[in-house]
């Protein structure tokens, strides 16, 4: 489109990303204030750090919650990836519109639905089979990987589609192997978009409050889920210093997968 | 189908049938089950050599106003925001679409990328925003501008302001695919015409981007209506929202057959959004 930028729309982009980011920036300049007032400046200080470095909830919940995000992220990476490979290689199968509208509903569907109906078939399932055993960090794992599997297929189809099939095909003329094709041509041109997937499906594991409640058990607490707790009973500095190394990390998480999606 | 083929869909096809579609036909059992003081807490669907179902749990939701409202409150809070959103969120989009190429990837990284950050931390930071003694009232208060703390949260305004906050990225992203695909020509040709900017942008850039608008107003919309995490944090005693009754009727009152029937009631309202969604979806490929 033109350059021309009229006053009113450089204001509109001026105050919307002011309005996103005004509430991120108080928290992270807050996490230094030494008052534990959260309003009431009153210098500067590393003492909410030090606190939650000794937080034990803290640190065991961050554990299992990284646990539970690299399981969600490996098996939505793998189930996706074959998801957008079929959407976007097979025109036609047996029941491809069901797959299709259960492949991209999750992306959404409110969380308190899937995470209800999660639980509900988690315990119908134990009832019947006796699998799976109680609730923990295998059942939250499961609900993410679900919940996953439709960003991935988004982002990798995409990839999928964009690319020139002529070299797939040629390939195949050539007399490789349809395993062989797609090792060396077709992982490593939508690589960047498996990586992108990975580190979004990563990320929503990671942060998911609603749906890790209804599938967590009683000794798989996961880090949003302390965080929920310790917010209902009232704003915090140490949860302020939490958000920010928290916003850190991810704002680095994203840094990379732009990185890797923009390489061609 | 060659077997192959088969491998790829096979897989992906059991788990999303497993735990995407059995889970919703199981909320639909119990939804229509006796609530029961066992483990787990409703009665089976088979007992004593017949089916035992009970629309019980639909007429107590009929028959409460609670829920009601709570419907209600739902379809309307997430209305107004679907709105507010879309009106911040286009001239956003429209500006964005409309910067020099080289600062477009930085701008749209920066809408992303909250996004990406905490949903629950991004909700957080407006309790310390806007409760009585936070940042707000307090700079409001040293300014002078007025005598005593306004009440900002737990109220409509608190959890319209959040929806807003937490939706805005799914409202500029489509929007932007779909303005950054307008050639610049057409504007030009608009006003070759004699057409002023405004009439040009009403009668040609507006109608083009129509089906970014519909993706957006979807991708807020569907979300907001089930949301848990705003009501409860930002809303009061009065924000009454089908995603937190369904919470507190599960997790508060253990009546696992009220809840399912409240997913089901919440499901039916999502279910012509959510066809218009796939069929939006359908026409992109």
């Amino acid at each position: 489109m033109t350059n021309r930028l009229s006053p009113f729309l450089i204001a509109t982009m001026i105050l919307g990303f002011a309005f996103l980011y005004a509430p991120i920036a108080s928290v992270v300049i807050y996490s230094f204030n030494a008052s534990r007032l959260v309003a009431v400046w009153a210098g500067f200080s590393f003492q909410w750090y030090g606190a939650l470095f000794e937080n034990e909830a803290i640190g065991r919940a961050t554990l299992i919650s990284f646990e539970v995000a690299v399981i969600a992220a490996t098996g939505a990476l793998i189930l996706g990836t074959l998801v957008a490979h079929a959407l976007a290689r097979y025109r036609r199968f047996a029941g491809r519109t069901l797959f299709a509208a259960m492949a991209t509903a999750p992306l959404v569907m409110p969380e308190i639905i899937t995470g209800l109906s999660l639980l509900l078939l988690f315990v119908a399932l134990e009832q019947a089979t006796g699998w799976p055993l109680g609730r923990g960090i295998l059942t939250i794992a499961i609900a993410h990987i679900t919940l996953g599997i439709a960003f991935v297929a988004v982002i990798v189809e995409a990839r999928l589609s964009a690319f020139d099939r002529s070299l797939e095909e040629a390939a195949l003329d050539l007399g490789a192997r349809p395993m062989v094709v797609f090792f060396v041509i077709t992982l490593p041109l939508i690589a960047p978009a498996l990586a992108a997937g990975w580190l979004l499906a990563f990320t929503l594991s990671f942060d998911d409050l609603v749906i890790a409640s209804f599938t967590a058990g009683p000794a798989s607490t996961t880090l949003p889920m302390v965080i929920f707790s310790s917010v209902r009973l009232g704003v915090s500095p140490q949860i302020n210093a939490l958000a920010t190394l928290f916003l850190i990390a991810v704002t680095a998480i994203v840094l990379a997968a732009n990185r890797l999606l923009r390489v061609r | 189908m060659n077997v192959r083929r088969f491998g790829v869909v096979a897989l992906p096809y059991a788990w999303l049938l497993l735990f995407f579609l059995v889970p919703f036909l199981i909320v639909l059992k119990i939804s229509l089950a006796h609530q029961a003081f066992t483990i787990p807490p409703y009665t089976p669907l088979f007992a004593d050599g017949g089916l035992r179902i009970t629309g019980e749990n639909y007429l107590f939701l009929l028959s409460d106003p609670l829920y009601w409202k709570a419907y209600l409150g739902a379809i309307r809070y997430a209305a107004i925001a679907t709105i507010v959103t879309l009106l911040a969120g286009y001239p956003l989009a429209y500006g964005i679409a409309r910067t020099p190429a080289r600062w477009r990837a930085l701008l749209l990284m920066l809408v992303i990328l909250p996004f990406w950050t905490s949903f629950l931390i991004r909700v957080y930071a407006w309790i310390g925003l806007l409760k009585e003694n936070g940042i707000v009232n307090h700079a409001l208060l040293s300014l002078g501008l007025i005598d005593a703390p306004l009440q900002l949260i737990n109220n409509d305004f608190s959890v319209i302001l959040g929806l807003v906050y937490a939706y805005l990225p799914f409202m500029v992203l489509p929007l932007y695919a779909q303005l950054e695909k307008l050639d610049p020509v057409l504007n030009e040709a608009a006003a070759d015409l004699g057409a002023r900017p405004i009439r040009a942008f009403r009668q040609v850039t507006l109608p083009l981007s129509l089906p970014g608008v519909a993706a957006g107003v979807l991708l807020v919309f569907i979300p907001a209506v089930g949301e848990f995490v705003i009501p409860d944090l930002l809303g009061g005693p009065n924000t009454l929202m089908i995603g937190k009754i369904l919470w507190d009727e599960f997790f508060t009152n253990h009546d696992w057959p009220t809840a399912a029937a409240l997913t089901v009631a919440m499901l039916l309202l999502l279910a012509l959004p959510m066809g218009f969604m796939r069929r939006l979806l359908r026409g992109d490929a």
